[in-house]
């Protein structure tokens, strides 16, 4: 059985090979892409089937975010909302024949993951400044502040391991119970992979929301504590 | 003898064994906890749940880094020759 771990190269392009996941993964971003601009080529004042379901999409982003930050989701709306996209189409891309998630090699939600590192810094600059975001590992007291900036990494990396473990674990399950028996076995756990899918989508996309306001709020001046 | 490969097995199923175990028991507690929490106040149910998810995902984590340790043990061990 081949190794869940890494990942074997599809095609080489010059020097360079190309995994299965990436492609998956450019597909993907073609369908995001061109969906996107197919929906938003033609907005009217009174919406279509697709243009009401996306605006659909995009209030439930928003309200999400607005309950988790308790800000104006605007700020927020094209990472968190493409992240929880894509990591749902990806992992429900398991059911097409003959793909494997992009998610379920350790490349892909490794790069998700460092993308939310970098924005947890890029957002934290940006609302408290370069002083308010360094100060902010400095809170509660600078006792905290190795402790914190090994926090720093290891959420992030926490994010990456959840992600890639669920949907890899997925995959290889129903891997090894299709080799024992192919017919209808493995449909009931290619639902709850779809369930699991979209569960890892949200929580990624939530955990990464709840970083940023962390990293945004600590970088704030302090109020002075009334007692 | 080659006891390596051996030891190895073991482990694996010990790990994903005993931690599956703790993260099991965590879960059904903060299910639980967050059952009787809809029941008292079920106007908070949206909150709830959603908090109850990300802090599943938290607990669920330690469960996935153990599957991720036996299947570095399986697949990419170091000790291997």
């Amino acid at each position: 059985m081949d190794s869940p771990l890494q990942s074997l190269p599809l095609f080489t392009v010059g020097p360079a090979p190309i995994m299965a996941s990436v492609v998956v993964t450019w597909a993907i971003m073609a369908v995001l892409v061109l969906g996107a601009a197919m929906l938003t080529r033609r907005l009217s004042q009174v919406p279509s089937k697709a243009q009401a379901v996306a605006e659909l999409l995009v209030a439930t982003v928003d309200s999400q975010i607005r309950n988790v930050t308790g800000a104006a989701p605007a700020p927020y709306r094209a990472l968190i909302g493409t992240l929880f996209l894509f990591i749902l189409i990806a992992n429900w891309s398991s059911l097409i024949p003959g793909v494997t998630p992009p998610t379920a090699t350790m490349e892909t939600p490794a790069a998700l993951a460092a993308i939310v590192f970098l924005s947890i810094i890029f957002f934290g600059i940006r609302g408290g400044g370069l002083g308010g975001f360094l100060r902010g590992f400095a809170r509660p007291n600078p006792v905290m502040i190795p402790l914190n900036m090994l926090e720093s990494i290891t959420r992030s990396f926490s994010m990456f391991v959840r992600l890639f473990g669920n949907v890899m674990s997925g995959v290889f399950v129903i891997a090894i119970v299709g080799s024992l028996a192919a017919l209808l076995v493995p449909i009931p756990l290619m639902v709850l992979d779809l369930l699991t899918g979209a569960v890892q989508a949200y929580i990624f996309a939530v955990l990464s929301m709840v970083f940023i306001t962390s990293a945004v709020e600590k970088g704030r001046p302090q109020p002075k504590k009334e007692s | 003898m080659d006891y390596i490969p051996l030891i190895s097995i073991f482990c694996a199923a010990f790990a994903v064994s005993f931690g599956a175990l703790g993260p099991a028991l965590a879960e059904g507690r903060a299910v639980a906890a967050a059952m009787e929490a809809i029941a008292r106040q079920p106007e908070a149910a949206n909150t709830i749940s959603r908090t109850l998810f990300v802090g599943l995902a938290m607990i669920e984590t330690t469960a996935i880094y153990c599957l991720v340790i036996a299947l570095l043990l399986l697949f990419a061990n170091p000790m291997m020759p």
